[in-house]
């Protein structure tokens, strides 16, 4: 399958161009920084997939990148640099492994015969990206580790970017990454597609963890740096690679329209002055339509399977958000069946505290003052929406003072210092 | 690969090993749950074990050695027994962990063997 076009991402192979460049250095350069964005999960999958050694793999594709930027200028760019790589990089393996008797043992004798076909074939190289991204979200891997495995081991990204959006220091995320890798390659987790089984809760793990990586995109502060939408984009970079290997599997179908719905809105999320715009107030000539249409087309496709999932839910409410930009108008009822659709059978702090916030949208403010109070304490100290939504309910019923707190509390717990402003721009009124 | 199986089991399941109305059921089932592992070709070597009132820790320190009644670990749950099976991988044994009977009112670990180093 070809990785798909939309938003290739960024990775720390080679370095920035260099105007006293010969022609043959630039033309290899380009062509190393093209594999590099195209296939470095690609590669990285096949190489990790014998001897599940994450971080050796990432090591040897490096060097191989290294070596193919000192000899193309010289020999040219092959013909098929992926297969060039992947030849350099196994050498470099190689030369591992007979090194480490430990790791020889760990290949066993269908990992050579892989080895043996992967060698013979003589179209392209297999994509082993799926086998990738189960290891990933494994349930062997601690649920913090994973999504931050993907956007490394998949796409490629260093510890710092990746570090930033889920509010760790890059010494700790760096931290996690190689225990993660560590235990992928000890505790014998296998580079295979689960068994039909096990299919259905390992692939809802993967696109849960391609989920938190967008979520904590979306939280970033994007008015500290431009990483945010960069983050965001390789996470929709990595839904639209998860739909492209299982077509069929209408929640991946699903996961990629929510995140397009959300992505198509991002330029109506803060106006000129950088200010934040809640969803009701967007100018909605700003949503990006061919997002929007693109999202409505998925949501079609992944419906006809007929088999209810968390994401076409999700995925089904935003659309009717985004309806807005036709009709004027947003449909509440319509919006609220779907909250209850989804609590039903897949009951979530966040969609408890969204129907809450679509009731009082609605115009039940008493009823969403329940839903709130139905939520169990503990769980929503630190939880910014159930705060925000409770200020705005509480201010429709006219409890001013309590409406004060709740925005402070809200406004506290804000990662983004616009929100912040909103909310305290709020206050006192 | 080779996993060792750990069963850490509380002080009440120790009781039924030898108590008239429970300890037939409570060895068929663990006789069940080896047997079948068995019975895949799984298992390379077990052992049930002795309750930790028969442990008996040793330390040396600074020269001197210590010999303490009981296990080295105070835990409310104590070792009953292990089995080293060779499985392809983690998926496959935990699908065989899932049945000890200690899985239930306990926990099962789950800990790659080291392969033994130097020969071919």
């Amino acid at each position: 399958m070809d990785a798909p076009a939309a938003s290739p991402p960024a990775t720390g192979a080679p370095a920035p161009h260099d105007a006293t460049q010969r022609p043959g250095e630039a033309a290899a350069r380009r062509a190393a920084e093209a594999a590099a964005r195209l296939s470095y999960g690609r590669l990285v999958a096949i190489l990790a997939a014998p001897t599940r050694d994450v971080a050796a793999a990432e090591d040897a594709l490096a060097e191989a990148f290294a070596a193919a930027l000192r000899v193309w200028p010289v020999t040219g760019v092959p013909d098929r640099p992926e297969a060039w790589l992947v030849t350099a990089a196994r050498r470099t393996l190689g030369h591992g492994r007979r090194a480490d008797a430990v790791r020889e043992r760990a290949r066993s004798a269908v990992a050579l015969a892989y080895e043996e076909a992967a060698a013979r074939e003589a179209d392209g190289l297999p994509d082993r990206r799926l086998e990738l991204l189960f290891v990933c979200a494994h349930p062997a891997i601690d649920p913090a580790a994973r999504a931050p495995l993907m956007l490394q081991c998949v796409l490629g990204l260093d510890a710092a970017r990746i570090a930033g959006a889920f509010l760790v220091s890059e010494a700790a995320m760096a931290k996690r990454l190689v225990r993660a890798k560590a235990r992928i390659r000890d505790a014998g987790i296998a580079f295979e597609r689960p068994d039909a089984d096990d299919l259905a809760a390992r692939v809802g793990d993967v696109l849960s963890a391609v989920y938190a990586a967008y979520s904590a995109a979306w939280e970033m502060a994007d008015g500290a740096s431009a990483v945010a939408p960069d983050l965001a984009a390789e996470a929709l970079w990595l839904a639209r690679l998860v739909a492209a290997l299982m077509p069929g599997e209408p929640e991946a179908l699903g996961l990629l329209s929510l995140l397009l719905y959300c992505e198509a809105r991002r330029p109506a999320r803060r106006d000129d002055a950088g200010r934040f715009v809640p969803l009701a107030e967007q100018d909605t000539r700003l949503w990006v339509r061919e997002m929007v249409v693109e999202a409505e087309g998925l949501l079609a496709a992944a419906a006809r399977c007929r088999r209810f999932g968390r994401f076409q839910c999700e995925a089904a409410i935003q659309s009717v958000h985004c309806h807005r930009a036709t009709t004027g108008d947003t449909d509440w009822p319509a919006i609220l069946r779907l909250y209850d659709l989804l609590l039903a059978r897949e009951p979530s702090l966040g969609a408890m505290v969204a129907r809450a916030a679509a009731l009082s949208s609605s115009g039940d403010a008493d009823g969403a003052l329940a839903a709130l109070r139905a939520v169990g304490p503990a769980t929503v100290e630190r939880y910014q929406p159930y705060w925000a939504t409770l200020a705005d309910v509480l201010a429709r019923r006219g409890e001013r003072r309590a409406a004060e707190e709740a925005r402070a509390r809200a406004a506290r717990l804000a990662r983004d210092d616009a929100v912040r402003a909103f909310l305290c721009a709020r206050c006192g009124t | 690969m080779q996993y060792m199986m750990l069963f850490p089991e509380p002080e009440e399941k120790f009781a039924e090993r030898t108590d008239t109305a429970n300890a037939d059921a409570y060895w068929a089932a663990w006789m069940g749950f080896i047997g079948e592992m068995r019975e895949a070709g799984i298992v390379v070597n077990g052992a049930a074990l002795q309750g930790a009132h028969a442990a008996t820790t040793i330390r040396v320190r600074d020269g001197q050695r210590a010999v303490q009644d009981g296990p080295f670990a105070d835990a409310k749950e104590q070792l009953g027994g292990f089995v080293i099976i060779e499985v392809p991988g983690l998926d496959e044994a935990i699908r065989w962990a899932e049945k000890a009977p200690c899985a239930r009112y306990a926990a099962v670990e789950l800990r790659p063997v080291l392969p033994p180093s130097g020969g071919g």
